[in-house]
């Protein structure tokens, strides 16, 4: 296109241009979720349909570059990574949404008993978010997956435990604020119980903050779960875990196999930017004052 | 029936101020009392301590000789000044009404409530539109006294003229106690039968 077909606004910027940059956080968000959603529900059906066979053991194949029969190329014992890291993301996914799930529950069932309860119990729960938020995370996750035995539930108990915190302060402090409102005041003079206001007035208040909360906890959950099992406290080694491929890779990276923790590591990264962005976006869009802060 | 406020005393907060003090003021069923002073005296303090939403210091509310009921539809009603402070934001018109079960076609069309406002949200109606909705909440059947702390004052001369005619035919229609709180001297002439000067009788 030469300098005289294009168009051009007042201020002199081409008006094509501008119209690309200016895709609004509205579009943005419809196209992340879109783009999440694929990704998640691709990685949930390879993990189902992907075989054993095709991540079974094949020393003919083994430590094969990168090729088109081998996207992700091959291991030290000739299963094929591709296949391998579709697996461990789909036992990511499922770790996450389930933790992330039993946490931002959690998270919603006791910023509300703080605000409502006793004045004892209120303490209790701020001190207790304190301690967990005291601790770093990882070393909880780690201690106590440890005492559970290892494995998918300790690991999930782990994660769950430790990630509810924050939504239950920011709950808490919602719930404290929305009882002084006066149409509170005046539904209980309307002669309305406790319960009914907590279901019909604040809980519907509560949506935005836990689709926010849950989808902010999600790339979190995951990344734990690949870094407590990278450092051999999580899942056990024949499950192909993320955290489990990127662990083994280790030994064989200075023998020159790049692709071993390139490819897997590379696509959790993905994957978390993209959810972290989508939790951005949508605090952004659902509640504009307290994004900016 | 009689709603009372006998000897109240008030301050907000342990330390602070006396708002109101030794106060005692009396308004029986049928009749239109109006509540006025300058700002600050503790007209809407009253109003508040008269409807149950705030308790006294000392001294006593009681309706009929009883105190106020704790649980249930209280008969005592407010109105605010911020229509849109009173309503659920996340709520649609329909379901204000509703909470009340005050929602019947005769009390829409006597308070000028259009059938398509039912379906909006609070934020897509005028502050006088959304009084319409608090003032038709606050006329359920069990009313006995409607307190109205400046209902009027933010809104337009004919939505003003329009709600005081409702709510003054409602009142004699069901015999019916009305406090009006207002710092406007002229409107409360107009529509009670006797005025209290709160700067006259609160000693503070």
């Amino acid at each position: 296109m030469n300098e005289l077909t294009i168009r051009r606004n007042k201020a002199g910027q081409n008006i094509k241009e501008t119209r690309r940059k200016k895709m609004n956080r509205r579009t943005k968000t419809v196209i992340l979720t879109v783009l999440i959603a694929a990704v998640i529900v691709s990685a949930l059906l390879a993990g189902l349909l992907i075989s054993d066979e095709a991540v079974a053991i094949d020393f003919a194949n083994a430590k094969q570059k990168p090729s088109f029969e081998h996207p992700f190329g091959t291991d030290w014992m000739g299963r094929d990574l591709f296949a391998r890291t579709m697996k461990g993301l789909s036992i990511s996914i499922t770790v996450g949404v389930v933790a992330s799930a039993i946490s931002a529950v959690a998270a919603v069932l006791i910023g509300i008993a703080a605000a409502t309860g006793s004045k004892a119990l209120d303490s209790f729960v701020n001190w207790l978010i304190d301690l967990v938020m005291g601790v770093p995370h990882l070393v909880l996750i780690i201690l106590i997956s440890f005492s559970c035995g290892r494995g998918l539930k300790g690991l999930l108990i782990g994660i769950a435990v430790t990630h509810w915190t924050s939504l239950a302060r920011l709950i808490r402090a919602e719930v404290l604020q929305l009882r002084s409102e006066q149409y509170i005041a005046v539904s209980r003079k309307l002669g309305k119980s406790n319960r009914w206001i907590l279901v019909k007035h604040i809980l519907p208040h509560m949506i935005p903050q836990f689709v926010v909360g849950l989808i902010l906890m999600f790339p979190h959950a995951i990344l734990h779960e690949a870094s407590v099992s990278f450092l051999g406290y999580g899942l056990p080694p024949e499950q192909p875990a993320i955290g489990i491929i990127l662990s083994e890779s280790m030994k064989y990276l200075s023998s020159g196999m790049w692709w071993l923790a390139f490819f897997p590591g590379l696509t959790l990264v993905l994957i978390v930017i993209l959810l972290d962005h989508l939790g951005d976006n949508l605090k952004m869009l659902i509640d504009p004052y307290s994004a900016q802060e | 029936m009689r709603l009372e406020a006998k000897n109240v005393s008030f301050r907000y907060g342990a330390g602070g101020r006396k708002i109101l003090n030794d106060l005692s003021i009396y308004v029986d069923e049928g009749e239109r009392v109006g509540i006025v002073g300058p700002s600050g005296y503790g007209k809407s303090t009253l109003a508040k301590l008269l409807a149950g939403y705030l308790p006294p210091e000392s001294g006593e509310i009681l309706l009929d000789g009883k105190p106020l009921p704790d649980k249930g539809v209280c008969p005592v009603q407010l109105i605010y000044q911020h229509p849109e402070k009173a309503i659920n934001p996340r709520w649609r018109m329909r379901q204000v009404l509703e909470e009340s079960e005050s929602l019947n076609d005769e009390m829409l069309e006597k308070l000028g409530i259009e059938k398509q406002w039912l379906t909006r949200f609070p934020r897509e109606l005028s502050g006088g539109e959304l009084q319409r909705f608090c003032v038709a909440r606050s006329l359920f059947q069990g009313t006995r006294f409607l307190i109205a702390d400046e209902m009027s004052t933010m809104l337009d001369v004919i939505t003003q003229a329009q709600l005081w005619n409702v709510v003054l035919e409602e009142a004699e229609s069901r015999n019916m106690g009305l406090i009006v709180v207002t710092h406007n001297a002229h409107l409360a002439e107009r529509v009670c039968t006797r005025v209290i000067d709160l700067s006259t009788i609160n000693s503070i």
